[in-house]
């Protein structure tokens, strides 16, 4: 190397100009600003981006949800109680899933009885008319809820909605009412006295389970009451509409013969209506309420509410009071924080005690006591004030900190020197530079907040169910009674949204976390 | 002697906090209109002698048509009689609203129902503790293997479903659908026989995967930062196994900061938990505390939120004061 550094040749040297010393070259690259590198950051980070994603959509669920789902958290119906959910995309695929069907396993009476229920309305009550005989010889079929309700009980309407049931009857040409059967020819005990799914001849009237009596050919007999024309009596309420019998009645010995359709009692006309069609009757014509048939997406609990729009309903809510909280404890808790951290001493000492005092009442006895001072106020308001009462005391600590943390360096002591007011270094010089790790901090305290609800609630310390607004928890509790009546959709769905909120929030946090902090990237704290 | 001074501010700071707040709770509760209506089959009249004679009330006159009248005794006075009370005799009042318990001493009532509560965090505890912190060591010696995916994913996942749905979860599953274990506790008194630790298992399960997953995490992070420490490449430069140098070097070290969060939890296993007590029907201090809201038997649920607070405050000094006496180099308060 020597030799050759030696040899060069004189021509091969030159003067090195000015312009050939390059000490430091351009950026060709994009200044980066802060937030925009925590955004890349986060971006890269499939977890948080998933999660983020997952939020949005329970969000967008919780907004656009209510809005288009007739029902409302205070509708209920009490003979549609424990109907399992059902969606009309699988029902129309014929797919035995999410049908409004439930797996029945019943006795060969129980069979017979919902068997009649389907001759007589000609509805798959048991779905495609199928059943296996397992072998303690018990019925095992897809038994449809829906369907299965059948008449209810024997209702008694007023005289003019027995006419205008007549007036639809004959408008749209569904049947809606149906033949009764004598009064003298029904089940005497209690319990089966007004069930209106017994249309059929049974072997012993005062048994406890009702049997069907079959013909020869295992048929069931229908029982209806009949009267020869001409023949009524006044107790017979008038009828014009469609009959099952054929518009003529039919012939009986000679004689025109029909069923009857009402009878006239004390307060009214009884009737035998199908629950299915006399609750669209009822909801197109009478109430008028845009829900066009029964059909519940999440089923119903317990009290026949409809879980999709209480979920949805109760997902508003939680969503709205979580970030207004969370806006009202950011704005306290920075303001306190700020001041406590940013002056320090004497100041700092005195609001850390107080703000410690308050924050070790546990939070239960707090919303106790406000409970029982605000007695006759909403729930929602009580819940409001305890979650803000002790919830600004983390945001406000963890304010404090990002001031602690800037507030000796050189930069403020510039502004300082600049003349600066305290405000503005606060507020424009300190803040900024914290807003990451309070902002984290925020999105975490959104998923608590609605957690912490949903415990009160299920707890029953709060109780959120009045007029027309509920809660997850509520359903969650509702859903807890339900396991024990096999139905343990109830639980399911609200279960599955705090199980997907709590999830996705928790990857979201993190990732928000780890986008405006990279130096604590993998630490868990 | 720097220790003790320590822990005797810590400690009198603490009493300082409870009694502020103790005293709050007493005069909101003392606040709110006195509960004077007697219950069915109560006599109206015994129920305001027993009132005047707690010292809430005095000058009791029936007027016409069976309505008392009274004055109120001013609050501070009401609340010198109780902590004399409290504090000479150990009595806390008596029950007079909450039917099930009705005219019983609060306290006696409150002490039958700690143990189902104890037990059960207890048990879960010592499920909890091993398994969790198992979990966290083998998740921080394989990390980034497939071992630490594996127990990250159950970590995220346990951290993140709720202690409600977790514990539904476990009462459908073992208690409906496979019929393991009966739906809720059984009340009897006898609680270490066969019958009723097995339906406390469920509650039992339903809590300590919480504290597992909380106790995989926190392990994981300690030991994989201590783990990367230089100490630790000094033990093995001087020729320690790597066996060697984890077990008396990094375990110990993480040691320090685990070992008092497992400490305060046992602390706080007094105070149990609401969701579980109710779900599963267990006969504990979450019930009572419950059920002396929605009867506002105000003595009650005095006694009932002094123990929380301090059960609450205890657990968060216990923190502070056991890092001093485990690592020595740790000198907590000092300048």
């Amino acid at each position: 190397m020597d030799e050759n550094m030696r040899n060069i040749p004189k021509e091969k040297l030159r003067f090195a100009t000015k312009r050939d010393l390059y000490h430091d070259s351009r950026f060709e690259t994009k200044p980066v600003s802060y937030f925009q590198g925590a955004f890349n950051r986060f971006c890269k980070n499939k977890g948080a981006v998933v999660g983020g994603i997952v939020i949005s959509i329970l969000v967008l669920f919780a907004i656009l949800a209510p809005l288009f789902t007739p029902f409302q958290p205070k509708y209920y119906d009490m003979v549609y109680s424990y109907v399992t959910p059902k969606n009309s995309l699988f029902v129309e695929s014929g797919i035995d899933f999410w049908d409004g069907c439930k797996e029945k396993n019943t006795s060969r009476v129980g069979y017979l009885k919902d068997l009649a229920l389907a001759q007589e309305t000609g509805r798959e009550v048991i779905k495609h008319g199928e059943y296996e005989i397992a072998a303690d010889g018990s019925y095992v079929y897809r038994y449809d809820t829906y369907y299965g309700v059948g008449f209810g009980k024997y209702k008694i309407i007023s005289p003019e909605e027995y006419k205008d049931i007549q007036r639809y009857q004959n408008e749209t040409g569904i049947q809606v009412l149906y033949p009764i059967v004598k009064a003298s020819e029904r089940p005497t005990l209690e319990k089966n006295k007004y069930d209106a799914n017994i249309y059929y001849e049974v072997e012993k009237l005062d048994a406890a389970t009702i049997k069907p009596k079959l013909n020869s050919k295992g048929e069931i007999v229908p029982n209806y009451w009949e009267y020869a024309a001409g023949e009524e009596t006044s107790v017979i309420a008038e009828y014009n509409s469609l009959r099952i019998e054929g518009e003529n009645g039919f012939k009986k010995d000679g004689d025109q013969h029909y069923y009857v359709y009402g009878r006239r009692v004390d307060g009214g006309i009884e009737v035998r209506a199908e629950y299915y069609e006399y609750y669209i009757y009822q909801h197109n014509e009478v109430i008028k309420d845009g829900i066009t048939k029964p059909s519940f997406l999440f089923g119903t609990t317990q009290t026949g509410k409809d879980i999709f729009a209480c979920l949805a309903y109760g997902a508003r809510f939680s969503f709205l009071f979580a970030t207004t909280v969370a806006i009202c404890n950011f704005v306290i808790g920075v303001i306190w924080g700020s001041i406590s951290g940013y002056f320090g001493g004497k100041i700092d000492l005195f609001m850390e005690r107080f703000s410690e005092i308050l924050g070790s009442v546990p939070s239960m006895i707090v919303i106790t006591l406000l409970k029982y001072h605000m007695g006759t106020s909403s729930q929602a308001l009580v819940l409001f004030i305890a979650f803000f009462a002790t919830g600004w005391i983390g945001m406000a600590g963890r304010t404090r900190m990002q001031f602690y943390r800037f507030k000796n360096q050189e930069y403020v002591l510039a502004a300082r020197t600049l003349g600066a007011r305290d405000s503005r270094i606060m507020f424009k010089h300190i803040f900024p530079n914290g807003l990451g790790t309070i902002v984290t901090s925020f999105a975490l305290v959104i998923p608590s907040m609605i957690y912490s609800e949903t415990s009160l609630s299920y707890l029953g310390i709060i109780n959120l169910e009045a007029g027309n607004m509920t809660s997850v928890g509520t359903l969650i509790a509702a859903g807890q009674q339900s396991i024990m009546a096999n139905a343990a959709y109830v639980a399911l769905f609200p279960c599955a949204f705090l199980v997907l909120l709590m999830l996705s929030f928790n990857l979201f946090g993190n990732g928000l976390r780890d986008a405006f902090n990279p130096s604590l990237r993998g630490t868990e704290d | 002697m720097y220790m003790f001074k320590y822990v005797t501010k810590r400690l009198s700071l603490m009493l300082f906090t409870f009694a502020i707040i103790f005293t709050m709770c007493f005069v909101l509760i003392k606040l709110l209109p006195i509960p004077t209506n007697a219950l069915p089959g109560q006599d109206p009249e015994i129920v305001m002698k027993t009132l005047e004679g707690r010292g809430w009330i005095t000058n009791i006159q029936e007027g016409e048509n069976g309505v008392w009248t009274y004055d109120r005794v001013p609050i501070m006075i009401q609340y010198g009689t109780y902590i004399k009370r409290i504090v000479t005799e150990g009595d806390f009042g008596i029950v007079t609203t909450y039917g099930e318990y009705l005219n019983m001493n609060i306290w006696e009532v409150f002490v039958n129902h700690l143990p189902p509560t104890v037990l059960i965090n207890i048990y879960s505890s010592l499920i909890g503790v091993p398994i969790g912190l198992g979990l966290g060591i083998i998740a921080a010696l394989k990390k980034n293997k497939w071992q630490d995916q594996v127990i990250n994913i159950f970590i995220i996942l346990l951290i993140s479903v709720p202690s409600i749905v977790l514990a539904l979860l476990i009462q459908y599953l073992f208690c409906f659908k496979l019929g393991w274990f009966p739906l809720t506790m059984s009340t009897s008194n006898e609680y270490f026989t066969m019958r009723v630790f097995r339906s406390m298992l469920p509650a039992v399960f339903a809590l300590c995967l919480g504290s597992i997953a909380g106790y995989a995490r926190y392990t994981r992070a300690e030991l994989s930062e201590v783990l990367t420490g230089e100490f630790m490449l000094l033990a093995r430069t001087k020729g320690l196994t790597k066996r060697q140098a984890i077990y008396h070097h990094a375990m110990r070290n993480s040691m320090v900061v685990i070992f008092p969060s497992i400490l305060s939890e046992f602390i706080s296993v007094l105070s149990g938990s609401l969701i579980i007590e109710k779900i599963f029907g267990i006969n504990g201090v979450g019930g009572l505390y419950l059920n002396s809201i929605t009867f506002q038997d105000y003595d009650f649920f005095m006694l009932l939120s002094g123990f929380y607070t301090l059960v609450s405050l205890t657990a968060g000094i216990v923190i502070d004061i056991s890092y001093g006496f485990i690592d020595p180099r740790i000198r907590m308060g000092a300048k």
